[in-house]
């Protein structure tokens, strides 16, 4: 009896350890392609013109989603933090107090998870349809090397948009804010702008970019990544596709904590 | 020049190549055959350095290929030309994008001249109108000329062309078999490896011939020792009949 408990016990840690191995090594096979993507960035050709393309690509894409998101995260914000204030008769702090949160978290968060979801996933079907007609395999037989003509404008017009579009956002979230404070709360123009330049401090304008950019490396790595491995024809493109956005949005959150932890301690 | 020595290719659990040795001379038209899913895509994947043999080495003008680095790897493709079987056109570009492609990554010519060498091979395949036109806007046939145009724009030393005339009618497979022959009548240096179903275009075209069969080379020789053969496989292939010694499975 206790020989059997020891082996089915065996069984399950080697059954274990087997699939930490292989998660290890999954992701250890992830940096490699990160790196070595960032090493194309560096190196010629220099692909301005596919950079310019996807900046618009996922800019164009993203960004009547990111307005009209914006404006809502900040209306709700000011109505939810609007009804507290008034408790303390403070309503003048909405505005800063939602320029804050916007700034340091929600924004770069927001629109992390708005790409993902339109770009993100747009990135990975179309990477993966590519490798699965062979049009991968094509590019390497002329000697084109993909990393270079695929992940890295993707990677970089990523890095250029996402803080680009976290300000929009948080601009736009403010004016959501300011609707709702001027319109429900009375509270004073100036007192509500003079508010924000007290409370939102240029730190936190620079946590919430750094957020953002560590974000759209996250999301355009695993689009590329997901994209250039995936197999098994139009079926293969849509679990890669769904795949690649879960692991997007669970990274993107992960990484978020672990980035404010470090930014708040120090 | 090219010799596969003991090669073996293997996917999970299914043998594709086993232990298949063979060779593919210089200036040639060398024609490989075999039954659909014999493996013959995945050969010349092999000879690309797109897909690493299981086991055995692969050497190409007294090279083996497997150690190649990702960058020498990129500068030996540059001898080949490659004919995908499905065409493999980058659907985001136009025709003419596609074609101008290996020329604007490659290229040291003036942009002018790049167009006109556009031109020109569309003219060889015999489409010289579509320039502007979308591969989702084409036929398989229309794409794999596309495909074989844009293979050709570099004049490679090595030309590999996956069922160049798969997917078309019996006048444009004639042009496009007399293409391959032009073209190699063309360049003395230039080396033609033509994978087919068609046993009267390699008979008529090849040089040298290659049989695969069960991962291995059932025969190779010139035309005439395929005529005259008597094995039986080879005789079944030729026949086209259902019954003999070749499996279907
Ligand atoms: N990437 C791959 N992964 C798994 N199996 C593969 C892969 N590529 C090819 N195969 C298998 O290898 C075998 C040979 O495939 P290949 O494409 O070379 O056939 P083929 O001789 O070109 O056939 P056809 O004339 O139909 O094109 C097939 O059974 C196929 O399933
Ligand atoms: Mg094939």
């Amino acid at each position: 009896m206790s020989s059997y408990i020891r082996n089915k016990s065996t069984l399950l840690f080697s059954v274990l350890g087997l699939r930490i191995i292989k998660g290890v090594s999954r992701f250890g096979a992830f940096l490699l392609f990160c790196w070595e993507t960032v090493k194309h960035v560096f190196r010629r050709p220099y692909r301005f013109e596919l950079i310019a393309q996807q900046i618009e690509f996922i800019g164009a894409q993203s960004l009547n989603i990111v307005i009209m998101t914006g404006f809502f995260t900040g209306a709700v914000f000011g109505l939810q933090l609007g009804g507290i204030f008034k408790i303390f008769s403070s309503e003048a702090m909405l505005g800063g107090a939602t320029g804050k949160a916007l700034t340091r978290e929600l924004a770069p968060l927001m629109v992390a998870f708005l790409t993902a979801g339109r770009s993100g996933s747009a990135m990975t079907a179309e990477i993966s349809t590519m490798n699965v007609t062979e049009q991968v395999d094509a590019m390497e037989a002329m000697a084109v090397e993909p990393l270079s003509y695929l992940a890295v404008p993707r990677l970089v017009a990523s890095v250029i948009v996402f803080p680009l579009l976290t300000i929009i956002f948080i601009f736009i979230g403010v004016i959501g804010s300011y609707v709702i404070a001027v319109s429900l709360f009375d509270v004073d123009v100036g007192l509500f702008l003079d508010k924000i330049v007290w409370l939102v401090e240029p730190k936190d304008i620079r946590d919430g970019l750094i957020k953002s950019v560590i974000f759209s490396v996250i999301v355009a790595f695993i689009a590329c990544h997901s994209g250039l491995h995936a197999t098994g024809g139009a079926k293969g493109v849509g679990i890669a596709t769904t795949n690649a956005v879960v692991t997007m949005l669970l990274m993107v959150l992960a990484s978020d904590f672990l980035v404010t932890y470090l930014q708040v301690r120090w | 020049m090219i010799y596969f020595e003991h090669v073996t290719k293997t996917f999970g659990k299914k043998t594709v190549l086993d232990d298949l040795s063979l060779h593919i001379p210089k200036g040639k038209i060398t024609f490989i055959l075999g039954k659909s899913g014999e493996g013959k895509s995945v050969t010349i994947k092999h000879i690309m350095g797109l897909m690493k043999p299981t086991a055995g080495k692969i050497m190409v003008d007294g090279e083996d290929i497997s150690l190649f680095d990702q960058h020498g790897l990129m500068a030996y493709r540059k001898k080949f030309g490659m004919l995908f079987q499905h065409a493999a056109l980058f659907d985001s570009l136009s025709v003419c994008e596609n074609v101008i492609f290996p020329l604007k990554e490659h290229g040291t010519m003036p942009l002018v001249e790049m167009h006109e060498r556009v031109d020109e091979v569309l003219e060889m395949v015999g489409l010289p109108e579509i320039k502007q036109k979308f591969p989702n806007q084409l036929s398989i046939g229309e794409k794999k000329r596309v495909g074989l145009a844009r293979a050709l724009a570099m004049a490679p030393k090595i030309m590999l062309y996956d069922e160049p005339t798969t997917g078309m009618d019996p006048l444009v497979s004639e042009m496009i078999d007399e293409l391959i022959t032009e073209v190699n009548a063309g360049n003395p240096e230039l080396t033609s490896i033509v994978i087919s179903h068609d046993l009267k275009a390699a008979l008529a075209t090849a040089e040298n011939i290659i049989m695969l069969y069960k991962g291995k080379v059932a025969l190779t020789g010139i035309p005439d020792d395929f005529r005259h053969s008597h094995d039986a496989v080879v005789r079944q292939f030729f026949s086209g009949r259902v019954e003999g010694p070749m499996e279907f499975l």
